[in-house]
């Protein structure tokens, strides 16, 4: 692994996003739109005398985290549409550049812009609607570890589809992510999931998290099972689907496809 | 004679039933300059893609410096390098950024100095600090040479480098890769449709037919083995007669 080769690739995209207005507010715009609507949405719930207490810190608190999950998971998906839109890979993988570099790679990327968004979020939602995310307490941090993992693992994923099956599946990079929302019981507890989901619900990570953010804010309780569930299971995800990646990416080799990419 | 820096044996690559490269094997010396010719679907690009190991062959085996590209990639590949018209580099950086990010790729030291130094090479200074968009397509093949040349590779994979460029610049460069093979010992595999440009540059050509190679040898030998009167002809015979060998 040479951090030289990972530096490099790296500073590509870094140019790119300190010159291009529309990539910074794919970054900022959304993020704070989302913030905005859902803001309000939760102060409407609560002058309604909705039973749910503290309906700001569950929405607002769910929100923030998920988008971690969903930016971890665009940090990798969107690195790889930028190199297939520029013709770029054959620049990339013509050179020493390995799999496993271009991956660490598009994964730095991924934690530099949850901490760009996920700044802003926080910060935007203190000074709005005085919610600080922090009140979850420490356990935000081993939260926050694992949905990057888990947006690795979607991220790396939707990668893979879209390098075996060129443009037609650039839109996956914007949706694939949605596709483990209901089931990842962000906004509402697994409870209420039809049992055949419950049983899916309980294999998904993010699920365990946000259980267990739930379990934090009622109970007041450490999600330690909660917690175990999710590392272990991304951990086992992340492995295979890195092991997916190399698969795929030699299978492009053989049949020509990373030369073709994007054409 | 010395170790060939490439040694290609039987390389074969199908898609399916098509064949687009069958079964060919040829060496490259140090300081040679190798032309390949043949009409568009020939094999030659698909040649190169495998030797940069962008596509794996279904048979046969490529060697670079003595080792196998399948099991030694990494270390083969920072001695290569590749420029051709049909690729671009990232279109929002400017000529420098893309020079910096592959320097790096590359591992290369001294970064600026390298950079300053191609940049002057082949009369960059006034893109310099140009965003790639902006470029002529003339431009851009002069940044993709640019970035295979200041990697400093023992071999350059070149496919129609000069396509898209007028003659000054055509001329500039070519006398930059001799130049470079001189000083450098700097094998050039090159493919052009341009014939006096062919005769010129190579030492060696083979010549690609539906994958097969069907004439080798210097431009003068294939010349006056096929009885035409120069490798035009020698071109036009092959490509429309479908011939198989001379």
């Amino acid at each position: 692994m040479n951090v030289g080769r990972i530096g490099g690739l790296l500073s590509r995209h870094l140019y790119l996003y300190q010159r291009s207005v529309a990539r910074l507010l794919e970054i900022f715009y959304w993020p704070f739109l989302d913030l905005v609507v859902w803001g309000f949405i939760t102060i409407y719930l609560e002058k309604q005398g909705n039973s749910l207490h503290g309906a700001v810190t569950f929405f607002l608190g769910a929100l923030i985290l998920w988008d971690v999950l969903f930016r971890a998971q665009q940090g990798i998906a969107l690195s790889f549409l930028e190199e297939m839109w520029a013709r770029n890979l054959m620049n990339l993988f013509a050179s020493p550049l390995t799999v496993g570099e271009y991956l660490v790679a598009t994964m730095v990327m991924s934690i530099l812009k949850v901490m760009a968004v996920g700044g802003l979020m926080m910060v935007f939602a203190l000074l709005v609607y005085s919610y600080d995310i922090f009140a979850i307490g420490l356990t935000l941090i081993p939260f926050i570890l694992n949905l990057i993992l888990s947006g690795w693992i979607i991220g790396v994923l939707t990668t893979s589809i879209i390098m075996r099956f060129g443009q037609q599946a650039e839109v996956l990079a914007w949706g694939m992510v949605f596709l483990f929302q209901p089931i990842s019981c962000v906004f509402y507890p697994l409870e209420v999931l039809p049992s055949v989901l419950q049983e899916v619900a309980w294999m998904v990570p993010p699920a365990h998290i946000f259980e267990g953010m739930r379990q934090v804010l009622l109970n007041d309780e450490f999600p330690g099972l909660h917690l175990m569930w999710a590392t272990g299971l991304n951990a086992v995800y992340l492995v295979g689907m890195v092991l997916w990646f190399y698969h795929t990416f030699k299978i492009c080799k053989e049949r020509g496809m990373l030369v073709r990419v994007g054409e | 004679m010395s170790q060939p820096v490439v040694e290609v044996h039987n390389l074969t690559k199908r898609f399916d039933s098509f064949c687009a490269v069958d079964d060919i094997s040829f060496e490259m010396q140090p300081g040679e300059i190798l032309g390949v010719l043949g009409p568009n679907g020939a094999g030659k690009t698909t040649t190169i893609h495998m030797l940069l190991g962008l596509i794996t062959p279904t048979a046969g085996s490529i060697r670079m410096f003595g080792m196998d590209l399948a099991t030694h990639r990494e270390t083969i590949l920072r001695d290569v390098n590749f420029s051709s018209t049909y690729i671009s580099m990232p279109f929002s950086l400017t000529v420098e950024e893309n020079l910096k990010v592959i320097a790096r790729l590359y591992s290369l030291s001294n970064i600026p100095s390298k950079i300053d130094a191609i940049i002057e090479q082949l009369d960059m200074q006034e893109i310099r600090k140009k965003l790639t968009r902006k470029l002529s397509s003339g431009q851009m093949s002069r940044l993709t040479l640019a970035k295979a040349m200041m990697t400093e590779p023992k071999v350059l994979l070149l496919d129609e480098p000069t396509a898209s460029l007028d003659p000054d610049i055509t001329n500039k460069i070519k006398s930059v890769l001799k130049e470079y093979r001189e000083s450098k010992n700097l094998s050039i595999l090159y493919t052009s449709h341009n014939m006096r440009e062919m005769e010129e540059m190579s030492d060696r050509i083979i010549f690609l037919q539906r994958g097969k190679i069907v004439a080798e040898g210097t431009a003068q030998d294939i010349v006056s083995r096929s009885g035409e009167k120069d490798l035009e002809d020698v071109f036009l015979k092959i490509a429309r007669e479908g011939r198989e060998s001379l």
